[in-house]
């Protein structure tokens, strides 16, 4: 019978493959670091490949980072595992991320998460049954100024009130794009990243 | 050459040498206790706190005191250094501190623990804790798992020594385990069901210092202060064949490398030695085991009075029973007095 | 409002680009450090009095030379902005507005360092000011200030942004460098100190954004007329960002030595307290450092007014006094709750502690537990003693500072506050509904 050259023969699984583009700019930062330490670039190319694999690492994406680094799953798993903007389950197309910290949290954190709660019918850490959010809460995003506020993708929404984050929340839905920090245009045109 | 002065005793060490091995070149009771550094294993040590001690006197060049207490593993010495482990109460408070903190989430199983009689963190509780704790939370907990067909991985007593993930990295060509997480809920994994398969690997459980990673052919099979180590050897391709034996009465239970008197695996073996190679018969037996250890196994020492002449009794069986097998065996091996 | 050297521009037209950059004097200070030795830029940065802006408040100059320069090893300079502490924002807000000036730091500190490659670690949540710094060096290169030769001075420098990925650890600087080499940002045990063996085994300097940036007016301005700025030792000006209950939060560019009464009252800077309500108490340099009093942050112990310098914050020790910092200027009102605060800060340590060394592993976590029994109103007196036994068995006794950044807001909460932990206790659950944030209120449309 003619094995499927695709699907993994251990796990069954599909084998992820980065797109052209991801690939060249996988190339690209590799080579910005000294010769044989290309273990470095680990951080922008998970970041990459949660961009191009639906927002989460799954065990499938790490081996396929870990070979294109030339280096063991697990070093991939111990590093994925450590930074918490790597989501290792899966997520919603937008992830929405309060800060919870100091001066956010001062300024009113806790009811802006009570009220995206509220308003999308889901405890934090939980994703719609649609598919659509994820919400999480971290730590200090460093726009104290601007408290409270939540980043979804790589903008920041900030200065929040609660009618100005259930509009942000609805122009998102009405979209239904996938959002991720590396932003998939980023991957695609990716001129202005140097060598 | 450098001259170091600790809790009052001076030594003379070469340059480079860490306070923590100087002290043990002194040795005795200001040796600072150590549980994560381990001196064949390289870059370890530094984590577990448990070695801290005061630098009063940097060096005689530079002679102002070190502002923090220092993890003596990693700290080397400098000529003319003055420090304090045992002659200061900061440190001793410190030091139960560190303690406490490793025992706050450690589960406390001993009773049906494996590791229990030769655990590092039983001894280091008893000589410099506390008696009572003040921790009144749930305790962590995490699933126990198999790391490989040997080796049972209870996350749940881990202290996160790292020192099995250096062996993965020095010892074994491809390391599959590791630290995944972070913080106190960072833990010893695979993270995917994946077996720790190499011939070296079993090395895991002799660096442990506490029962997070134990024997699986030896689970459950006797408390190790039952057990009665003999030395041994046999001829090994790949590693020394140099072991320890551990006997209830006529049966090898378990085999694990030979330990210094730090709990420090003299020579590391190879896993075909310590699971495939349980009989008498596979081995040269050379004679009871000198075990320099303050725990437990020591207390209650057969090297003492009846618990020798029993162990002596034993071997002198085993002898015979070997002969009668017609075993060659080397000459004055089994002659306890040749130890 | 003082004297302004990085953020006086910030209304410019185009000032974040290189064209508009240079029209308002960009990249002179790199054309003269390159027609200067590098022991000479080296120099006056050492004559500017320039203070580390991350936090520590180490003097530039002084670190820039424990470097050290074995023959044929590469040297790198890696520039920190992994800006996580909370209260703080200025690094995020300079990168965003004017990449350029930190981009021209770069060049000219790595020049003085002699190294040919650097980095700026810049924290992965910040990925749009990734984009905008690799905007800004991709401009440079095309002018040729970075690259082989740069502006014909024979010297070469590659500059890469690399982002983190969410751990405030990373901002301790042998976190980033772990974190740079693509490992978990477990901080090393030290020595050996990143000068002697950083990057890759390399020796390595790791300067914050501001620190870098403020190398460009030095040069500009020469080291000697740098120092006259400020007061003391603490010399030039400093960006502070000023957030919680003040009426103009964000980021002010201040001469140091300006009165903090000054700084939190006037409309100048964050224009007072928020309706009309009374300060309670101030985290000045970011949550890490000491809370204090009304009373303690606008006067020192002696009656003196307390200025915005590094010598005149920590005036009095922990006891009375606090610390610069990295500048992060929390303000809190009467209404707020210090032991719910601290223990929302307590989570954000224990959530952020690497997990390598046991006190800070198992000691943040527990702190935080107890934290929350007081503010879910069990509580008993001898929880407060045991926070205070547990906070001053973490400190200095771990592996990076991080023990010491979660044990301080806990002892000096206690020292400053401890009725308040005591109300808690006495009070029990009736505590719950207490008032510990801004007004709800606040939030719903007006």
């Amino acid at each position: 019978m003619q094995q499927d050259s695709s699907v993994s023969k251990y796990s069954g699984k599909k084998h992820v493959k980065f797109s052209d583009e991801a690939l060249a700019l996988a190339h690209k930062i590799m080579k910005r670091y000294p010769e044989g330490k290309q273990k470095s670039a680990i951080l922008p190319i998970l970041h990459i490949a949660q961009a191009e694999f639906e927002g989460w690492l799954s065990v499938e994406t790490m081996d396929y980072v870990a070979t294109l680094l030339k280096i063991q799953s697990i070093e991939v798993y111990e590093v994925a595992s450590f930074y918490s903007m790597f989501n290792l389950k899966p997520v919603g197309k937008c992830v929405i991320e309060v800060c919870r910290t100091g001066p956010c949290w001062l300024m009113g954190a806790e009811d802006l998460v009570r009220f995206i709660e509220k308003k999308l019918g889901i405890k934090e850490g939980q994703t719609t049954p649609d598919g659509m959010f994820t919400l999480k809460t971290v730590e200090c995003l460093a726009s104290c100024g601007t408290a409270p506020m939540m980043q979804i993708g790589e903008t920041y929404h900030e200065n929040l009130t609660f009618e100005k984050c259930g509009a942000v929340l609805d122009e998102y839905k009405n979209k239904g794009e996938q959002v991720s920090h590396w932003r998939k245009e980023r991957i695609k045109h990716h001129s202005d990243i140097h060598r | 050459m450098a001259k170091v002065t600790i809790d009052g005793k001076t030594i003379e060490v070469p340059e480079g040498t860490t306070i923590l091995n100087a002290a043990r070149m002194i040795g005795g009771e200001i040796v600072p206790p150590a549980m994560c550094y381990y001196t064949k294993l390289e870059t370890s040590g530094g984590y577990c706190r448990t070695c801290i001690v005061k630098v009063s006197k940097g060096s005689e060049k530079d002679p102002r005191p070190m502002p923090k207490p220092v993890p003596s593993c990693r700290q080397t010495i400098m000529d003319g250094m003055v420090v304090e482990n045992i002659t200061s109460p900061e440190i001793l408070e410190a030091r139960a501190g560190v303690v406490e903190f490793l025992l706050i989430n450690h589960p406390l199983d001993c009773p049906i623990c494996d590791q229990a009689g030769e655990c590092s963190l039983q001894d280091l509780g008893y000589e410099h804790g506390k008696m009572k704790t003040r921790y009144e939370f749930k305790r962590r907990e995490f699933e126990k798992i198999d790391i490989g067909d040997k080796i049972k991985l209870h996350m749940t007593r881990c202290i996160l020594c790292y020192r099995c993930v250096k062996v993965a990295e020095q010892l074994t060509p491809g390391r599959v385990h590791g630290v995944v997480n972070r913080g106190d809920v960072a833990e010893i994994s695979t993270y995917i069901q994946h077996a720790v398969d190499n011939e070296m690997s079993g090395n895991m459980i002799d660096v442990c210092p506490v029962g997070a990673l134990t024997d699986k052919t030896f689970r459950f099979k006797s408390r190790v202060w039952f057990t009665k180590p003999v030395d041994a050897h046999r001829k090994c391709d790949t590693c020394s064949g140099k072991v320890r034996l551990w006997y209830k009465g006529e049966e090898a239970l378990r085999v694990t490398a030979r330990k210094d008197k730090y709990g420090e695996v003299e020579e590391w073996i190879c896993n075909e030695c310590r699971f495939d190679h349980k009989k008498t018969s596979d081995w040269t037996i050379e004679g009871p085991s000198h075990i320099d250890h303050h725990s437990v196994i020591s207390a209650n020492h057969y090297e003492t009075g009846n618990a020798l002449a029993a162990l002596k009794h034993d071997i002198a069986k085993q002898q015979k029973q070997l002969e009668g097998n017609d075993m060659k065996l080397k000459e004055g091996a089994m002659n306890p007095n040749n130890q | 409002m003082g004297k302004q050297l990085l953020i006086n521009d910030l209304d410019k037209d185009g000032i974040a680009t290189l064209a508009g950059y240079k029209t308002h004097g960009g990249y002179t200070a790199l054309e003269k450090a390159l027609k200067m030795k590098p022991e000479e830029v080296v120099e006056e940065v050492k004559k500017s009095g320039l203070r580390g802006r991350g936090g520590a408040g180490f003097p530039t100059g002084m670190k820039w030379s424990f470097i050290a320069k074995p023959p044929g090893v590469p040297r790198y300079l890696v520039c920190n902005a992994d800006e996580s502490e909370p209260g703080t924002f200025k690094d995020r807000y300079l990168m965003q507005r004017k990449p350029h000036i930190l981009v021209e730091g770069m060049i000219i500190s790595s020049f003085a360092l002699g190294a040919n490659t650097s980095y700026i670690y810049i924290r992965g949540e910040m990925m749009f000011q990734y984009h905008i710094l690799e905007k800004a060096i991709q401009e440079a290169y095309d002018a040729g200030l970075l690259g082989k030769n740069i502006l014909g001075s024979g010297y070469d420098l590659d500059l890469y942004v690399h982002c983190g990925a969410g751990a405030y650890i990373c901002g301790e600087e042998t976190g980033l460098i772990e974190s740079l080499e693509g490992k978990r940002g477990n901080p090393r045990i030290k020595p050996p100190f990143p000068a002697i063996k950083g990057a890759w085994g390399c020796p390595t300097v790791v300067n914050n954004v501001e620190t870098l940036a403020a190398v460009v007016p030095i040069i500009n301005m020469t080291g000697d007329e740098y120092a006259k700025i400020g007061i003391g030792k603490s010399t030039g000006t400093k960006l502070i960002s000023a957030s919680g209950h003040i009426n103009k939060p964000g980021v002010y560019e201040i001469e140091l030595g300006v009165p903090v009464e000054e700084f939190i009252y006037s409309d100048k800077y964050c224009g007072g307290i928020r309706n009309g309500k009374k300060l309670k108490a101030v985290v000045a340099g970011g949550s890490s450092v000491p809370i204090l009093p009304t009373e303690l942050i606008l006067k020192t112990a002696k009656g003196e007014p307390r200025l915005m310098s590094y010598e005149s914050l920590s005036d009095g020790g922990f006891v009375t006094g606090t610390m610069m910092g990295s500048g992060g200027f929390i303000a809190m009102d009467e209404d707020t709750s210090i032991v719910k605060n601290l223990w929302n800060f307590t989570r954000f340590y224990h959530h952020e502690s690497c997990g390598q060394c046991s006190p800070c592993r198992e000691g943040t976590g527990w702190m935080e537990k107890i934290l929350h029994k007081f503010i879910e109103g069990h509580a008993e007196t001898k929880d407060i003693d045991l926070l205070w036994d547990i906070q001053g068995k973490i400190e200095g006794k771990t592996i990076c500072p991080l023990g010491e950044a979660a044990a301080w807001p806990v002892a000096a909460a206690i020292r400053h506050f401890r009725p308040e932990f005591e109300e808690y206790v006495k009070k029990g659950r009736s505590m719950i509904d207490v008032k510990h944030y801004y007004r709800i209120n606040n939030l719903q449309p007006a």
